[in-house]
């Protein structure tokens, strides 16, 4: 896993950040290489940063409800680009939502109470 | 002989009886009479410097805390209607939510809004919106509290033009604006403009209800944010307090005396899941405090030393996993909250670590509250754990870990706990402590040190299906765009300009007070989000370096 990027973003309006910086020091001490858009990202700023960085994976975190907007236009700014990094959706996801996600695109939606060792593992399986 | 001083025992129930009605009578259930308060003839009593034990002499004996539910969802209709369903059930204070686009200023129909409007919290573009959130709600009886910073002066501007609109004038208009920016820097991370003319606007809002409204809290210093965001319980207090003394430099810098304001400075705290370390942060909060403002700020009104708070029960406790067992979890903090003296008070509904509140697990969480001030007898004597020693001691301690953090502000403002505060910001100081803290906590739970019930361990039943949660549909969304557009239409267009254009001269002015400029604005119906665009293009924008 040497050198594999993340990419991991806040998308649209939402400022809770103490999750996603959490996940940052889990992935690095994980061995991977993080990189942190910041705060109030759109989705094209995103899929720009991750082509541009050539990330191996985005992560995004998402806890205000927006998701079932957000989420599948960051996928869809992707592929419109030719990108097929694959993107893993963290936070507040109720379950009936979670069909949609993954229709949409989305590869994996971590939700709250997910281990150090579960969030890894989905790193890690996204990138195999 | 002559009459010798007076214990502070007889200062308390000269206190006492001046605030309790005459033979009321109070005992446990089994019928065991109970006094106001326990303690040794010479110690600190509630209502005496430094305030330890609580504010009032009397406490909840005379009033008892008020049930303030927050709520706030989709258009200002449906926040309104929520809003009465919690006066019917009993609730006693409003407390109001914004969606993300009113937080962070921007109107509905903006481009980064989109898949926002309505969901953490009720939209507010213009005038209009506000005149139907507070319809047909009397607003010189019922206080008010509206949780909004970057934007707090125009939503004020608001709230008092729709009142008198209506008919209350401002000087009746009882509530509290949030107003805390530092602390949206440090963790709750909404906000527009940097620190330095963030602060003019907070300046200019305790400036305005300082000489006109004597019933308005113009900032609640919130700490509760703070903590969700994952800092320790001592960081909470200590960060809170700071940004306390910040507010009071900035405004007696502007020329106010201490006496003239600290009154109306009200307090939010986190009611966490560390039953006694809560209870003992509460008692360090009232003291810190009290000291402060009397020897450093050289406050003398007895008001101005008593720190008064809200506290909410912890969002980030609660679980998704098994949410019935939040009644539990909130029921405990809130309990924390009373016993550690609480002002005002909101429980969080169990189904909020997935979604807003459905009406039936907020109204769970109203009754709660009742339960504990009408069944448990619990409010009947005031600081009942005063004097125990675990209490006391974690009093003491807790105190001494928030003087450690001040003497750094103190030092990184050269003298100023205002420069301190700011200076904090800009160099990440608090941000990274608080990032520190919550990967501790992370890393406890991850290897098992702390325990969550129905997440890492006893997770049987997990299983099964989620409960009903609250869906807010796309269709607010849509509604809420339809609204603003019609406002557009319908208003003078050229009163707007020349009231943004006011505003845009004015904001250049570090002397002037921008609330008349505001209210003018608003009462033209020029949106939030003009406004706030109008200020940022003197203010400038802030732009977050985080660190991870």
């Amino acid at each position: 896993m040497a050198g594999e990027r993340i990419l991991i973003a806040k998308v649209g309006l939402d400022g809770h950040d103490r999750g996603i910086k959490v996940v940052a020091r889990m992935l690095r001490d994980a061995g991977y290489e993080v990189i942190y858009t910041g705060l109030f990202q759109t989705p094209e700023s995103v899929a720009a940063a991750a082509i541009d960085e050539d990330v191996d994976a985005i992560g995004l975190s998402m806890l205000s409800g927006a998701h079932m907007t957000l989420a599948p236009l960051v996928v869809a700014e992707l592929r419109q680009r030719g990108s097929e990094i694959p993107v893993i959706l963290g936070g507040i996801v109720p379950d009936t939502d979670l069909g949609a996600l993954h229709a949409a695109g989305i590869r994996t939606v971590l939700t709250p109470g997910a281990t150090a060792e579960q969030i890894v593992g989905e790193v890690r399986a996204a990138l195999a | 002989m002559p009459r010798s001083t007076p214990t502070s025992r007889e200062l308390w129930e000269q206190a006492y009886a001046a605030s309790v009605p005459p033979g009321a009578s109070f005992q446990t259930m089994s019928g065991v009479p109970v006094d106001g308060v326990y303690g040794p003839d010479d110690g600190e009593f509630p209502g005496q410097y430094p305030y330890t034990r609580g504010p009032y002499a009397s406490m909840y004996r005379s009033r008892l805390w008020t049930m303030r539910m927050f709520a706030g969802f989709g258009t200002a209709d449906d926040t309104n209607w929520r809003f009465k369903e919690i006066i019917r059930a009993g609730g006693n204070g409003l407390s109001t939510a914004f969606d993300m686009p009113t937080l962070l200023g921007l109107d509905s129909d903006h481009r980064m809004s989109l898949g926002e409007v309505g969901r953490c919290g009720v939209a507010i573009d213009t005038l209009a919106d506000m005149a139907d959130l507070y319809a047909g709600i009397d607003l010189g009886e019922i206080t008010t509290s509206m949780t909004i910073n970057s934007p707090a002066a125009v939503i004020l501007a608001m709230f008092v033009a729709q009142a008198e609109q209506a008919g209350t004038p401002r000087a009746r208009l009882g509530g509290t604006l949030q107003n805390d920016i530092l602390k949206e820097y440090q963790a709750q991370k909404e906000f527009v403009f940097p620190p330095r003319p963030s602060m003019r606007l907070v300046r200019d809002t305790i400036a305005f209800a300082a000489a006109e409204m004597p019933r308005w809290h113009s900032i609640s210093i919130s700490g509760y944010h703070i903590r969700e965001a994952g800092s320790t319980a001592a960081e909470e207090l200590a960060f809170t307090l700071a940004n306390g003394f910040a507010y009071v430099e900035l405004a007696t810098k502007a020329g106010l005396p201490v006496d003239s304001f600290a009154p109306r400075l009200s307090f939010f705290f986190n009611a966490h899941i560390d039953f006694f370390e809560e209870i003992a942060k509460y008692r360090a909060a009232r003291r810190i405090w009290a000291r402060w403002l009397r020897e450093r700020y050289g406050a003398q009104d007895p008001r101005s030393l008593q720190l008064r708070f809200h506290c909410q029960t912890a969002g980030v406790s609660l679980t998704a996993q098994q949410p019935e067992v939040n009644i539990v979890r909130t029921a405990i903090e809130a309990l924390a909250g009373v016993l550690g003296g609480a002002q005002s008070l909101h429980t969080n509904s169990m189904d909020e670590a997935m979604a807003l509140p459905t009406e039936k697990a907020a109204r769970i969480a109203l009754r709660t509250q009742q339960v504990i001030a009408h069944e448990t007898n619990v409010a009947n004597v005031a600081d009942p754990l005063g004097g125990s020693f675990f209490v006391e001691a974690l009093t003491d301690e807790l105190e001494r870990q928030a003087e450690e953090l001040f003497a750094h502000l103190d030092e990184l403002g050269d003298g100023s706990m205002l420069e301190g505060a700011i200076r904090g910001i800009e160099e990440n100081w608090f941000q990274g402590r608080i990032a520190d803290s919550a990967f501790e906590l992370e890393r406890a739970f991850n290897d098992g040190r702390r325990i969550t019930v129905g997440v890492n361990r006893f997770t049987e039943g997990n299983e099964e299906a989620q409960i009903d949660l609250l869906k807010v549909g796309a269709e607010d969304e849509q509604r809420q765009r339809k609204r603003l557009e019609q406002v557009r239409q319908d208003r003078d267009q050229s009163a707007v300009d020349g009231a943004l254009a006011r505003i845009g001269r004015e904001a250049a002015d570090p002397e002037v007070n921008l609330m008349p400029a505001l209210i003018d604005a608003v009462s033209a119906y020029a949106t939030l989000g003009e406004i706030m665009a109008t200020l940022e293009a003197e203010f400038g924008r802030h732009i977050e370096v985080p660190v991870i």
